[in-house]
């Protein structure tokens, strides 16, 4: 059964070719023929798009074709806007825009929703792959340029001269909720949902408090920033009529479904190739609308198309997250425990309802009473469309900014009532007893229900884990030293392992070694050594002598990606079932080699063999070779109905400099349970580097517009993602005491708990260094905020 | 109008001649002339240090220099570093402690290190500590570790040429080299 692969510490094979620089990364590959592509983006936030000046571009040396949305609707016959139906799982349709002057059968396509959530309908906002009549944001892709060159391409595309007549930009969510006509993104303003999840009487809760207790708390607008920016090349064949896609990452199938249905070919016609991937990290590989560009263009000119974006371009076209204004109001009795709890979000989402809808902001309300015992929850989330890029998904997506409100209100109201900020969590953490815990309220097309776990017992440890490293005690000191040190702990609950299901294929080729294909794509995660160790451990070969291909559109056609922490959990599960069918064909065919019994048989090392008779064995390859022109494979497909809640806790130590406002991270500590730790050094990899990002977030990283529109971080001189000198070394308790009970494998999911509790801890951290009263007002905590906070405190 | 110029470089060893537009970065003049796409372009504005490469043994960022200021230079890029399939000590290093997890970043890493460790460390400073190869990670931006086992990789690379030694590795006989054999080639 159990062959120990599964917890073993391996080195992915991964990095020797990645080490040596053999990465094949997007824009490494090139194709005979190929041309560059080059977008050209809005330059203001918001206006009437007259027209397009492309006659100069047009011109240009090196220029092969320059196209704006005219010449899509030009091409009708080969786009139907309607027909990107085609997706699987929850993939929702596209809809068609009501914008003005856009009747019937025109316009360019539009992205469609491929998470269809609480049944909203987002269609009047989902964004078009060219901008015909308005643009919406800085950086909203209005014509295309093509060349023989990059750099060519590049001159040509400053010589685009969009006439926009501009409109009033609206970039603060609340004032846009209440903005005139004018500021309007599409008719009707600029709300694109409002909902409220939640259960019990809220009101009679509160009217029975001993103490209540508010926050408002804002968090900035981040995105994930993988090291490798998007590209995309798109080959095109003539000869079959078939269209190679490198590029494409995360949702392969669902995505070439779309692009199938918007270029009018059949999805078998379409294939996405796996490359390497540098981070994906909740942005990379979602239908942007280069994805629909780059292969209409390579069909249309019939000749290869390379794109490769900068970094410029990265940061206002790729997803934004995260941006929200909380008002949270909780309720207690007069022994700390919660009665209720109560909040009110604006979350900005930018100009249109991209491929994410409305996850974020469903995450956010669905998640925020976290690993608690809160017997009333009411929460309200509006959804404000604003003249920024478009949001979606980004690593822990409503959980970061969830827990960096709830955490910082529980410190508020700990203080208020007089008890220890442990003792209060303590004291509201679900027991062990209690669980599985029902909430009635859903997410992502799923019941919450909290699994399996001991929170409190976690918390003990990952508190004893700090003490044990001197946490406290670098307090004490600094602080008897006249330094401005604190200590922050927040608690997170995470969700894994969505569904509904994934599928693999585990194949023994003639050379006896296994192949698996799966449904997972690789990001830069591990996955593929993830997934090997997995099929090693339940067939009995080494996972060495196991190939994985991941994110292969062709090989794997009902794959539904890799997102939502669900690689391990689901797609694992898939291949761990597909290995043990393949195991059993194995011992099948070898028992009828070797006339035994399938029973006594042992596989191993390569070779079946008898047990306790070593020398009576037949090797894996003879096998395959018996087994003739069919060979030897299975299939496995895991369902799953419900997520799974991996749980944490997040310390911090920082030491604030109230003069300049500098926040230094003296220590960080990660506790999560994630049931199974298929690879432990992955693991912790996973939950350090998430750490990293959420330090990024609390401290230094923010997107910010000026009143116009424009965005003021389009490089990394202002959007400062943090460097080696302010990500500390991560101390990680990875607990796997609580095996996951909805799947074989006990798994739980390691990719988001890194950076869950970050923004949480770290406000907590700060708050308890300056000594606070109520909380910290925002993430992040830049150096005017925190002079600003200082200041407050010392007058 | 274009501006064309005729130039020689010798990159890991290899001499090419090439002509090259003057404007072309050496970046894109590795990746796409030449062909050693080892070397990655993060930001293309000198900040994330994954496009790292030697410039006659100095770390430089190739997305900030053009291809004909290599003239006559040599060049180390990331595909240099191993010795057949060996992989360099601190290429190795990078591997046993997680230095990585895509890899986009890594090549960018690897160059900046081994100038720094092969080039541009006094010899009196005694072993490095730390928060000094700490200071230097901090050059590049990785997005995926948290610096934990780039800079583990990094210091132990440093204090094992100081030793004089090359690691001994897991699983295959361990030879010791010259430290100044591991790099810059």
């Amino acid at each position: 059964m159990d062959s120990g692969w599964i917890g073993a510490r391996l080195t992915p094979p991964d990095y020797q070719r990645l080490v040596r620089g053999q990465g094949r990364f997007a824009d490494d590959l090139n194709a005979p023929g190929q041309v560059w592509a080059r977008v050209v983006r809005s330059p203001v936030a918001h206006g009437r798009l007259r027209s397009v000046g492309t006659a100069r571009a047009a011109r240009a040396a090196g220029v092969v074709r320059v196209v704006t949305a005219a010449d899509l609707d030009a091409s009708r016959g080969r786009t139907d806007p309607t027909a990107s139906r085609t997706g699987p799982g929850r993939a929702a349709g596209p809809g068609r825009a009501a914008g003005p002057g856009r009747g019937a059968g025109q316009g360019p396509p539009l992205i469609p929703v491929r998470l269809e959530l609480q049944g909203l309908d987002l269609s009047r906002y989902l964004q078009p792959v060219l901008a015909a009549d308005v643009v919406r944001y800085a950086g909203e892709p209005v014509a295309v340029v093509v060349a023989e060159d990059p750099y060519a391409a590049e001159d040509a595309a400053e010589l685009v001269d969009p006439d926009i007549e501009e409109l009033p930009a609206v970039t603060d969510a609340r004032a846009a909720a209440q903005a005139p006509g004018a500021a309007h993104l599409f008719p009707g303003g600029n709300v694109a949902a409002d909902f409220t999840l939640g259960y019990g009487d809220v009101e009679s809760a509160f009217a029975g408090a001993a103490c209540v207790v508010s926050l408002d708390m804002e968090v900035g607008r981040h995105t994930a920033v993988p090291l490798e920016t998007r590209a995309l090349l798109a080959v095109p064949d003539p000869m079959s009529g078939r269209l190679d896609i490198y590029g494409m990452t995360k949702v392969p199938v669902f995505n070439t479904g779309v692009l199938a249905g918007m270029l009018g070919l059949a999805p078998e016609l379409i294939r996405a190739h796996p490359v390497d991937a540098g981070g994906g990290f909740g942005v990379r590989g979602e239908f942007y609308p280069e994805d629909f560009l780059i292969p209409w263009l390579a069909t249309v000119l019939r000749r290869p198309v390379k794109w490769a974006e900068d970094r410029a371009e990265h940061l206002i076209a790729v997803n934004h997250s995260r941006q929200q204004a909380h008002a949270i109001t909780a309720a207690f009795d007069d022994a700390g425990r919660i009665l209720a709890l109560r909040d009110d979000i604006v979350h900005d989402n930018g100009a249109y309802c991209r491929t994410h809808g409305v996850t974020v902001p469903e995450l956010t309300v669905a998640m925020l009473p976290g690993p608690y015992r809160v017997p009333a929850y009411r929460g309200r989330v509006r959804v404000v469309l604003t003249n920024k890029t478009p949001c979606g998904t980004y690593r822990a997506p409503g959980r970061f900014e969830g827990a960096a409100v709830r955490e910082q209100l529980l410190d508020v109201a700990a203080d208020r009532l007089g008890l220890d900020r442990a003792e209060l969590r303590r004291r509201n953490l679900l027991a062990p007893s209690e669980l599985p815990h029902r909430r009635a309220l859903s997410t992502l097309g799923t019941d919450v229900v909290l699994d399996a776990g001991d929170y409190p017992g976690l918390l003990e440890a990952a508190i004893a884990a700090a003490a044990r490293l001197g946490y406290h005690d670098m307090v004490r000191r600094g602080r008897s030293a006249g330094r401005r040190r604190g200590l922050g702990l927040a608690a997170f609950l995470e969700k894994s392992g969505l569904g509904p299901q994934e599928t693999a294929d585990a194949v023994l080729e003639e050379t006896g070694r296994i192949r698996v294909l799966a449904g997972a794509t690789s990001l830069g995660q591990g996955a593929p050594a993830v997934l090997a160790q997995i099929a090693a451990d339940a067939l009995g070969v080494a996972p060495e002598d196991v190939t994985v291909v991941c994110g292969d559109s062709a090989r794997q056609p009902s794959g539904m990606g890799s997102w939502a922490s669900r690689t391990t959990v689901v797609c694992g599960s898939a291949v761990h079932r597909a290995a043990s069918a393949l195991r059993c064909g194995i011992t099948q065919r070898a028992a009828d080699l070797l006339e035994a019994a399938p029973d006594d048989l042992v596989v191993g090392h390569g070779t079946v063999s008898v047990r306790g008779e070593p020398s009576t064995r037949i090797s894996l390859a003879e096998i395959a070779r018996a087994a003739g022109r069919d060979g030897l494979s299975a299939r496995g497909r895991f369902d799953v109905d419900h997520m799974t809640y991996p749980y944490g806790v997040h310390i911090a130590v920082v030491e604030v400099d109230p003069g300049t406002g500098g926040v230094q991270v003296l220590r960080y500590l990660v506790a999560c349970e994630i049931g199974r730790a298929v690879n432990p050094a992955l693991v912790e990899g996973q939950l350090r580097g998430g750490a990293a990002q959420g330090i990024g977030g609390a401290l230094l990283e923010e997107l910010r517009y000026d009143p116009a529109g424009q965005p003021q971080a389009t490089t990394f001189i202002e959007y400062r993602t943090p460097t080696a000198a302010e990500v500390p070394p991560v101390d990680v308790l990875v607990s796997e005491e609580w095996p996951a009970p909805g799947n074989p494998l006990g798994v739980r999911g390691a990719g988001e708990g890194g950076v869950s509790a970050a923004g949480g801890a770290i406000a907590c951290a700060v708050r308890d260094a300056l000594g606070l009263d109520g909380g910290v007002g925002g993430l992040p905590l830049t150096p005017a905020r925190v002079t600003a906070l200082a200041g407050s405190k010392e007058r | 109008m274009t501006d064309v110029r005729q130039i020689r470089v010798t990159v890991n060893g290899a001499a090419h001649e090439l002509a090259v537009e003057s404007r072309r970065t050496l970046a894109d003049m590795l990746r796409h002339d030449l062909g050693y796409t080892g070397t990655h372009l993060g930001c293309e504005h000198g900040i994330c240090g994954a496009c790292t490469v030697l410039l006659d043994g100095q770390p430089v960022r190739s997305c900030l220099v053009f291809g004909v200021q290599a003239d006559g230079c040599l060049v180390s890029t990331v595909e240099g570093l191993a010795d057949g399939d060996e992989l360099s000590d601190l290429q190795q290093a990078f591997s046993d402690h997680h230095g990585l997890q895509c890899g986009f970043c890594t090549p960018g890493f690897l160059m900046l290190a081994e100038g720094y460790l092969s080039g541009g460390r006094p010899e009196d400073m005694g072993e490095p500590d730390e928060a000094e190869i700490r200071e230097l990670v901090a050059a590049n931006l990785c997005r995926c570790t948290g610096y934990q086992g780039i800079v583990e990789a990094v210091l132990t690379t440093a204090r094992r040429r100081l030793a004089g030694r090359r690691p001994s590795q897991p699983g295959r006989l361990a030879e010791d080299a010259p430290a100044e054999e591991a790099g810059g080639r």
